[in-house]
């Protein structure tokens, strides 16, 4: 909560070496992708104001492409080009195409024919009355589109973040994940400067005279080389290996900076989004990822999770919440939910999320083979006694949860139950109980350490990533603050992880955190 | 100089120019004249191939054109366009030096042939570094002309040279025109839908309708001698006028005081009415008129 209190410019100034990183990275990915863009849209649009015939199709292609939702663009770049500055560059290239191409066109073909007619009727060849006379009076228009596609190049640039491209994206999506507004505006801020001191700086080119336009057109390139080479400015520890965090994960106390303070470990890091990092991580383009412990895609990709031997990753153990008041509603209730308590370990659970995320099988069947697996399933009694509302949260291992609940209190009882599955995030599913709208839901311990009671660094601390304290303490306050029980815990922890392929891993003989460390330093 | 022979254009299954053919004598001023859409136009661009016709043969100095490559042909013929067609984003001097440039010419001779045809064609030199915008209509297609003759050409083609300036820029500027000896010695080939402009200007006028030649000939033959009505119903509101303008006094067989055998009655009458009181004479000219009239 203190960096909260820090003031914007003093987190700027702290940060400066990666701010001032990250802006010569956004830099150079809006030029590069634009000098690019300049090469393919120039001549395209020269032909397409040539053959008419074509520029229908040209500029209907370029405009489907310009209406693809940029993360949308960006996914469908990683199979063809992987993640980092390929993909990147190219989604950005396609963005800015649009522009180029449709004022290169409607700049040439605005050039007054009596003027074009004239060039012809002196005896001009084609390449001259292009160079000497369509190119130079559709400069202004040319310009005006190079300036648009910069504008739209700097804001998509924030994305490239997502797919391990760098840029002032990783401050805007890190502050957005660890609800840091100065985080946030240190990236928000530098890049809208940017973008408003390029359409300055090209607002003036394009309105120069004719003479000065000319030099100026001519220097264009070089300028454009010159400030592409600004993302190869930034140079990275090398390292062996190559990590992948979240933008989340980056600016954590339980995540990099834990890692950097108490493990002590340098890795080259670039940041990614958690949706394309395992996958990545299995094509062998990064190393070491960080994920959750559960996650389904640990078992697809054939990933370890190192050992945390210094425990800074806190405990995020699974247990129904329950009202206080329903518990008390529904007597046979609690005896009912311990049915699960103890019963799924990390592996097991792993297993039902692979099963769901990646198989693609409902989470009803997945609950269900569990449960007649574990001798735990009963057919359906009466369901006559009063409905019991379940809520969960909007990932597939809180349905299968709700949905082994849900067949146990029909199996066990005659209550009713009621499902409202899907409740978005911690705040509204959290809500939702505290309202009465729901009787319960599965919480981490974690999450309810740190999401719902924000505990104190001190009192964090102190619990020292004990499972047990952590779980004593949840449970207490949740007792005394909001009238809530903490049932038996179900067993499985679904924390950050330290992740590395099988193979790797046991190639290099990393089983732990701090065996990582020692491998990196020799 | 110039033989156009049997040429068509059609643009899809509308025949622009049908079936025209006309010849154009070394140092004459040819004039097509018509209204818009006669196919005028379309005649003079496939002179210098700005349009390939769909049939028929065009001459220049017994060379055929289709011949020529179109760029060597096309410097080789001035070209002057009504809205005057000149590069906004070159200077004056750049403008005129357009071709001389193509044509590889040193620095000093374009130079030495500017300056000649400024002081032709009453151009200040402080325009040169100017750019077109920021001269009037007039001066405008003036720094046209000088662009189109600084090379020297045999051959000027002009379409609608005076159409887009004002009434009295354009009697100013006409003048100049038939003044300008440079001009005398060119072959010209001049399209304009002002009757007056025509006779004003002209050795020869074709008339056009409907892509073809209704008639071609001296002014006073279309005065006088005309093909058929379409002629006759053309000329008719600006009858008198044209034949002041285009009878001269040699065609009368009249010798009057104070004035050249070689002046039109128009001139004649202006003469005599600035140089004090000539009530005989005028009568004396109207009469030959009246009699060269009825004849």
């Amino acid at each position: 909560m203190n960096e909260a209190q820090q003031s914007l410019f003093e987190f700027m100034r702290q940060q400066s070496d990666k701010l001032l990183m990250q802006t010569l990275q956004h830099i150079g990915l809006t030029f590069i992708s634009l000098f690019l863009a300049v090469l393919v849209g120039l001549p395209l649009g020269i032909l397409i104001a040539r053959r008419v015939k074509l520029s229908g199709a040209v500029l209907a292609v370029a405009g489907i492409l310009q209406t693809i939702p940029s993360i949308a663009l960006l996914g469908f770049m990683i199979p063809v080009l992987g993640i980092g500055i390929k993909p990147a560059i190219v989604a950005l290239l396609l963005y800015a195409l649009l522009p180029i191409i449709r004022n290169t066109y409607t700049g040439i073909t605005g050039v007054d024919a009596a003027v074009k007619e004239a060039a012809v009727a002196m005896g001009m060849s084609r390449k001259q009355i292009l160079t000497k006379v369509e190119l130079p009076l559709a400069m202004p228009v040319i310009l005006a589109g190079i300036r648009t596609a910069t504008v739209i190049n700097v804001g998509v640039a924030t994305l490239a973040s997502y797919i391990a491209a760098g840029g002032l994206g990783e401050f805007i999506f890190g502050g957005i994940s660890l609800n840091n507004t100065n985080m946030i505006l240190a990236g928000a801020i530098p890049a809208a400067l940017l973008a408003i001191i390029f359409d300055f700086g090209l607002s003036r080119v394009q309105h120069l005279k004719f003479k000065k336009l000319k030099s100026v057109t001519l220097a264009l390139p070089f300028l454009l080389i010159l400030l592409s080479s600004f993302y190869f400015i930034p140079s990275t520890y090398g390292s062996k290996l190559t990590a992948g965090f979240t933008p989340e994960f980056m600016g954590r106390q339980d995540g990099n900076l834990g890692l950097q303070s108490k493990y002590g470990l340098k890795i080259n890091t670039i940041v990614i989004s958690d949706a394309v990092m395992y996958k990545a991580c299995y094509e062998k383009q990064l190393d070491v990822i960080s994920g959750y412990s559960t996650d389904g895609r640990l078992k697809a990709y054939d990933l370890v999770v190192l050992d945390d031997d210094k425990h800074i990753f806190p405990p995020y153990y699974a247990a129904p919440v329950v009202r206080e008041d329903a518990l008390k509603k529904f007597p046979e209730l609690e005896k009912i939910l311990n049915l699960l308590a103890g019963e799924i370990n990390d592996s097991t659970m792993t297993e039902l999320n692979y099963r769901t995320d990646y198989l693609h099988e409902s989470p009803e069947k997945v609950a269900k083979d569990f449960l007649i697996a574990n001798n735990l399933w009963k057919s359906e009694r009466a369901g006559n006694a009063g409905t019991v509302r379940i809520g969960s949260k909007i990932f597939g291992e809180q349905y299968i949860l709700a949905n082994m609940y849900s067949m146990l209190i029909k199996g066990y009882s005659d209550y009713g139950v009621s499902t409202k599955t899907g409740l978005g995030g911690t705040k509204i599913v959290f809500d939702a109980l505290n309202n009465d709208q729901i009787d319960f839901y599965p919480e981490y311990t974690g999450t309810g350490l740190l999401a719902i009671l924000q505990a104190s660094p001190n009192t964090v601390n102190a619990l020292s990533g004990d499972k047990d304290k952590t779980y004593k303490y949840v449970k207490t306050e949740f007792k005394k603050r909001y009238q809530m029980r903490w049932l038996q815990p179900i067993g499985f922890n679904n924390a950050y992880a330290l992740m590395m392929r099988q193979k790797q891993a046991s190639a290099l003989r990393v089983k732990s955190i701090s065996n990582l460390k020692t491998y990196l330093n020799n | 100089m110039i033989k156009v022979d049997h040429i068509s254009k059609s643009f899809g299954k509308v025949k622009a120019v049908d079936g025209v053919s006309f010849e154009v004598a070394e140092g004459e001023n040819l004039i097509l004249l018509g209204t818009s859409g006669c196919g005028k136009t379309t005649t003079l661009k496939m002179i210098n191939r700005l349009i390939e016709p769909t049939s028929g043969e065009i001459y220049i100095a017994n060379k055929n054109i289709k011949g020529q490559q179109p760029e060597e042909l096309r410097r080789g013929i001035g070209y002057v366009l009504q809205n005057n067609g000149l590069f906004p984003h070159y200077t004056v001097a750049e403008n005129i030096a357009i071709v001389p440039q193509l044509l590889n010419w040193s620095k000093k001779q374009t130079e030495h042939r500017m300056h000649e045809l400024l002081e032709k064609l009453h151009l200040d030199k402080s325009h040169l570094k100017t750019y077109p915008k920021e001269l009037s209509g007039g001066q405008q297609q003036r720094v046209g002309l000088a662009r189109a003759l600084v090379a020297d050409p045999p051959v000027l083609l002009m379409d609608e040279p005076f159409g887009a300036l004002d009434n009295v820029t354009r009697s100013k500027i006409q003048a100049e025109f038939k003044a300008l000896d440079e001009l005398k010695r060119k072959t010209i080939v001049m399209v304009t839908h002002d009757v007056q402009e025509a006779f004003e200007l002209g050795d020869r006028i074709c008339l056009m309708d409907k892509g073809k030649i209704v008639q071609c000939g001296s002014p006073a033959d279309l005065l006088f001698k005309p093909a058929n009505s379409f002629v006759r119903y053309f000329l008719k509101e600006q009858k008198l006028l044209l034949e002041f303008k285009s009878v001269r006094l040699s065609d009368m067989e009249v010798k009057i005081d104070g004035v050249h055998s070689d002046d039109t009655v128009w001139s004649a009458m202006d003469k005599l009415k600035n140089s004090g009181n000539h009530t005989k004479e005028l009568e004396q000219l109207m009469t030959a008129f009246y009699q060269y009239q009825s004849e």
